[in-house]
């Protein structure tokens, strides 16, 4: 037999083997057990405001963490920092590139990131007299299709290209590359104790990665079409993935394997964007269908719709004090419920 | 790309997918009735705190628009 033989039938065998042991700890489903959970309260948010000023698809949002401001991208060629309370835009970032498809936050408000077709990732420092590029990150040879800040010198990328980076802003190079995924990176979020990220990806898996050594730890498998959105549940030990198969599903770290879907039947449009709820009970998902659903996390049932957009839900995100939740989409304009 | 390179490359790629199988193949699982119910449990510690879950009042919501009010 050729060695490659030999390791394909190696392979198999792994794959069957851990097939086997996530068998034999799934002695019952989370549905079953939530049956005796009081049901959620019939969520009814209200729309509190609607951020205007994009002229052009929204692709991307994310908050503060001072719970207040925001950034937004759009094919409009800029990013906008807004003053959620009062509505206004606070800061203007002209983009050199329009073809943006993601934006991110650093936790201290002074850095914004973007990335899209440009395959780069530029960061910029808002806190100056006017906007300032910082850095391009060059290296990627696909498209940026996300981005996560750890500080204000490290910044975590997803690329169309398969790998995902972690990034020194100081010296502007790439610190670790994260290969492993066969399909492009479309989605990444970080663990709230910030030593392991998670990643969604065309090839229909998630991938847990240790930040600091580069390993992948853990590979989900279950979806049947490209991941596009991807969420932490609070307490750091499951993630909710949002995929084009128009279902969502949770993985427990720990038990290494789904235990929870969402889906309906009715349901045929691809989700594209997931954010949780504070305690992780309610999940918010866009999808291309222009609504975004609610979703009780525990029991698995829609417990309430958000409508209002007049195109495809693109971006969600809730900010850390969980007082409301917002949707990015692409008829140019962001929501605010609460 | 010479043939050669190019099973040497399909051979280094299936060496690697092996290597990461290996170390997916030998983690701890927990089973999942103990996942969902500590999933269950932190759920609803943290529910009471969750103010989309538990609403919020009309003076704490930082996005509700302030009407004036006329006095009559």
């Amino acid at each position: 037999m050729g060695e490659m033989d030999t390791l394909k039938k190696e392979a198999d065998g792994l794959k069957a083997q851990i097939e086997a042991g996530r068998k034999a700890v799934n002695d019952t489903t989370m549905a079953t057990l939530a049956s005796g959970v009081a049901a959620a309260p019939r969520v009814q948010l209200k729309n509190r405001k609607t951020l205007k000023g994009h002229l052009a698809k929204i692709y991307g949002l994310h908050w503060s963490a001072d719970n207040r401001h925001m950034v937004s991208a759009s094919q409009d060629g800029k990013l906008l920092i807004w003053d959620t309370y009062t509505g206004n835009k606070v800061y203007a970032v002209p983009l050199k590139s329009s073809w943006v498809m993601s934006c991110s936050m650093a936790p201290s408000g002074n850095l914004v990131a973007s990335g899209g077709l440009d395959n780069m990732c530029t960061i910029a420092n808002i806190k100056g007299a006017s906007p300032k590029t910082l850095r391009e990150l060059d290296a990627h040879e696909g498209y940026l299709s996300h981005s996560r800040f750890l500080n204000d010198s490290e910044i975590l990328t997803a690329s169309g290209d398969t790998t995902c980076c972690l990034w020194d802003l100081e010296t502007g190079k790439q610190k670790v590359i994260y290969k492993s995924h066969v399909g492009d990176c479309m989605c990444l979020a970080v663990s709230p104790d910030q030593n392991t990220f998670i990643s969604g990806a065309c090839d229909s898996s998630a991938k847990l990665w240790d930040i600091r050594d580069g390993g992948c730890k853990q590979t989900f498998i279950g979806h049947t079409s490209d991941i596009n959105a991807i969420a932490f549940y609070p307490s750091g030990t499951a993630v909710i993935t949002g995929s084009d198969d128009c279902t969502l599903k949770m993985y427990d770290l720990r038990a290494d394997q789904e235990v929870n879907g969402y889906q309906d039947a009715a349901l045929n449009a691809g989700v594209t964007s997931v954010s949780l709820s504070s305690s992780g009970r309610l999940i918010f998902a866009g999808y291309d269908n222009f609504n975004c659903n609610i979703w009780d996390s525990l029991k698995a049932e829609k417990v309430g719709v958000l409508s209002g957009h007049d195109n495809r839900v693109s971006c969600i995100g809730v900010p850390d004090d969980g007082l409301g939740v917002c949707t990015g989409s692409w008829d140019s304009f962001l929501k605010i419920w609460n | 790309m010479s043939s050669k390179m190019q099973s040497s490359n399909n051979i280094a790629h299936a060496r690697r997918t092996v290597q990461q199988l290996r170390i997916e193949a030998s983690i701890e699982r927990i089973k999942v009735s103990k996942a969902s119910a500590d999933l269950m449990h932190y759920c609803g510690e943290h529910a009471k705190y969750d103010p989309l879950l538990m609403g919020i009042p009309a003076s704490e919501n930082p996005f509700k628009d302030k009407k004036p009010c006329t006095i009559l």
